[in-house]
């Protein structure tokens, strides 16, 4: 019993683990056959044109969209249990920012995946979430309310709210959407200084001449894995090309099939 | 949520004349008797609470608006307003199926052909939006006006059995707090308390779950769970409190005391606080109008003081209310105004190279292409918050330092942006005048200083004008002065 707890170390296991996952809207593919294993301690950047399936993809590995087919393991792990571990930003559009809560009541639900049910957030959570603000600079903002905040200050109470997560694998999608360059290079050494914590972090990201100095690898994604790798090997005018150029037309031209047929 | 509430403001106020004359025609003969100590004893005897009819009456109000509140706040920050309307009219086939069942009044019966009509209607509702390409406020409607339909039809067949116009079943439609019985207001309480301790102890799980239900999911959560436990839990909240406020307007005691909340307060424990309160209060103000005279229903009164309490928040609420919203464009317009006013004091002076300090009012006059009246005015305003001295007599403006400072500050914004605009985002310099006139008045030190350092501390606006630095800013008074003069006090 011992030692099959020691063989199955989570640690050993890579953060995220893909496996053939293929994904479909409306029984429309988006995402093709995905197989990725992501190494430990990297800060990994997800391009590809509009469309591609990045936001997608995150989704897909968090469980809130399902798979049609293949797995998805975090550290190892599959469903409910490997949640324990990852952090997750969505995209600042998908909340109305008119909910009546306010900047700590957000970050406090970042401990909410930690507490049991029916059990409220202690003084520990609040001194976490208190740090969270701290380092994203909006511990002056705690009580506001969250539709008072500008849209670079609702983008870090987001972050804030993960890094209150205190997880290893973080997931974002579009962090530096719609955010001022100041607080987009806040962001950029937050998410350096969870690297060097040993975290693991895929950013969803649009802008690519920034993407080759912001991340260590780079998954360039199309409906399909177009490459994975070190940016300096993956960032190169073939396989750019490959991901935004006109070659995929047949994939989405088949997928539209699929889906007529379907309906 | 906003738009709705006008829309059923008009129609509870339809249904109480509705009521009124209904009331006055079928009992014309008594209205004579009902004199004024009739109503004061009717109001004792509430008050008194020593008949037991007005006791089951006042704690069904209590619980209904406990429930309502409670469950309400939660369906208008999910957005789902339209969802607790389309499921407080399905439950009425139902209740008439549930009278049907053995020909009278049991709750029980009731609660479970209600539940079950409910719970038909919402899968109905899925069904459309799964099979057809029907978008789902379509499908909200289609279900509310058919399962309503199908439910008056029951009601009125039923009506004309022998023994149905005794059963009391149209009391279901506008409600009738009098008639609640031992048996309801203990099916009220189970509810009631069934609700609000399992919004208790999972409150962090449905604040999650209705603020960003991806992450509620990504963090564990089951998001599922918490939607159907708050739906079971609505349908129950409404089929309990049918009997008092009526179908047609319970969804009004879900959704009116919740905005009403949500105006006054930006906490979400807070706004089902005060929604909770305003529906136990508007149903007790119900409850006790309509026992003034026999025969008066319930529910349109309920949501009539529950619409109250909504007029009342929507006017003075201390944030969003339009009270305070009116105000605030109102400081900000006369602001502009004086601002504006100041400028044209400094277009004067700037126009004889700031040789004399004062200003004639006749001179701003016909500088600003307005009545002297208004001018005076204007300077009047001007003094009133110490921008400037006026003398009435012989009609001259003296700007203060802090006026001059304001006049030069403003002046300077102006043409700072117009430069901007001209050399940063190349704008013909005849275009930017207008832009500018909204600009100077909100930007900010901050963005005052970007600009100068974008502009490489310029001297000239587009038009050839000298852009006042911060020294002469700070001086107190114009350019080519040698010495602060500051000015003249003119008492």
């Amino acid at each position: 019993m011992v030692e099959s707890r020691i063989t199955k170390l989570p640690s050993q296991a890579p953060p995220l683990e893909i496996h053939d996952l293929t994904v479909a809207y409306h029984k429309k593919p988006v995402l093709w056959g995905i197989d990725l294993v992501v190494p430990p301690g990297k800060l990994i950047g997800i391009i590809g044109p509009n469309g591609a399936g990045k936001s997608t993809l995150i989704k897909a590995a968090l469980g809130l969209i399902p798979g049609s087919s293949g797995w998805v393991k975090i550290f190892g792990e599959s469903g409910r249990k490997g949640l324990k571990r990852v952090g997750y930003v969505p995209q600042r559009e998908s909340v109305d920012w008119d909910f009546p809560v306010n900047v700590m009541d957000v970050v406090l639900m970042g401990r909410y995946g930690r507490l049991r049910l029916m059990q409220r957030p202690n003084a520990h959570d609040r001194e976490v979430a208190k740090r969270a603000l701290e380092m994203v600079h909006m511990l002056p903002f705690a009580n506001r309310q969250i539709a008072n905040l500008s849209g670079g200050q609702q983008q870090r109470v987001f972050l804030a709210r993960a890094l209150a997560q205190e997880s290893d694998l973080y997931f974002m999608d579009e962090p530096f959407a719609g955010v001022d360059a100041a607080t987009e290079s806040a962001i950029v050494g937050i998410l350096q200084e969870l690297k060097q914590k040993g975290k693991t972090i895929m950013v969803v990201h649009h802008d690519l001449p920034t993407a080759r100095n912001y991340f260590d690898m780079l998954l360039l994604l199309n409906m399909r894995v177009v490459a994975f790798g070190p940016t300096e090997e993956v960032f190169t005018y073939e396989l750019l090309q490959q991901t935004y150029g006109g070659r995929l037309t047949i994939l989405a031209e088949v997928a539209e099939a699929v889906r007529q047929r379907g309906a | 949520m906003r738009l709705l509430a006008p829309a059923r403001w008009s129609m509870v106020l339809g249904l109480c004349l509705f009521a009124a004359f209904g009331v006055v025609d079928a009992h014309a003969a008594r209205i004579g008797d009902l004199s004024e100590t009739r109503i004061w004893e009717q109001a004792i005897r509430f008050f008194s609470l020593r008949d037991p009819a007005v006791r089951y009456a006042a704690l069904g109000a209590i619980l209904l608006g406990t429930s309502c509140g409670l469950l309400g706040s939660f369906i208008v920050v999910r957005k789902m307003a339209l969802v607790g309307d389309t499921l407080s009219h399905a439950v009425l086939p139902g209740v008439a199926v549930g009278f049907l069942w053995n020909m009278s009044k049991d709750p029980i019966a009731i609660f479970i052909g209600a539940v079950a009509a409910g719970l038909l209607g919402v899968l109905f509702v899925n069904w459309i939006q799964q099979t057809t390409r029907l978008k789902e406020d379509t499908a909200l409607g289609l279900a509310l006006a058919g399962f309503f339909a199908v439910g008056i039809c029951l009601v009125t067949m039923m009506q004309r059995l022998p023994t149905g116009s005794k059963s009391g079943i149209d009391k279901f439609l506008f409600g009738q707090a009098a008639a609640l019985g031992a048996a309801d207001v203990k099916l009220m309480a189970v509810v009631t308390l069934l609700s609000v301790a399992t919004i208790f102890l999972f409150y962090k799980e449905f604040l999650v779950a209705s603020f960003d239900p991806g992450f509620a999911k990504a963090s564990g959560h089951s998001v599922k769970v918490a939607h159907y436990t708050l739906m079971w839990l609505l349908a129950f909240s409404i089929v309990i409190s049918l009997q008092a406020v009526g179908v047609v307007l319970v969804s009004a005691m879900l959704i009116t005391p919740a905005a009403a909340a949500y105006l006054l307060t930006d906490r979400m424990h807070r706004m089902v606080l005060y929604s909770m309160a305003f529906g136990i209060a508007s149903g007790l103000v119900g409850a006790f109008i309509s026992f003034l005279r026999p025969n008066l229903p319930t529910g349109p009164f309920m949501v009539l003081a529950a619409s109250l309490i909504f007029a009342v928040a929507f006017v003075a609420a201390p944030r969003h209310g339009i009270v305070v919203r009116w105000w605030r464009q109102r400081s900000q317009s006369r602001r502009v105004q004086r601002e504006n006013t100041l400028k044209s004091i400094y277009h004067v002076l700037e126009g004889r190279s700031f040789q004399q300090e004062g200003v004639t009012v006749e001179e701003l006059a016909a500088r600003r292409r307005e009545t002297v009246e208004e001018i005076r005015q204007q300077a009047a305003d001007l003094r009133a918050h110490e921008l400037a001295t006026f003398d009435k007599h012989d009609g001259v403006i003296y700007l203060t330092p802090e006026g001059w400072q304001r006049a030069a500050a403003i002046v300077r914004n102006h043409r700072l942006w117009e430069l901007y605009l001209t050399n940063a985002a190349q704008i013909a310099p005849d275009h930017v005048h207008e832009d500018a006139e909204k600009i100077e008045h909100v930007l900010g030190e901050e963005v005052v200083r970007q600009l100068e350092r974008k502009l490489a501390f310029a001297k000239e606006d587009p038009h050839g004008r000298l852009i006042p630095d911060v020294a002469t800013i700070q001086r107190g008074s114009g350019p080519r002065r040698e010495a602060p003069s500051g000015y003249r006090r003119s008492e």
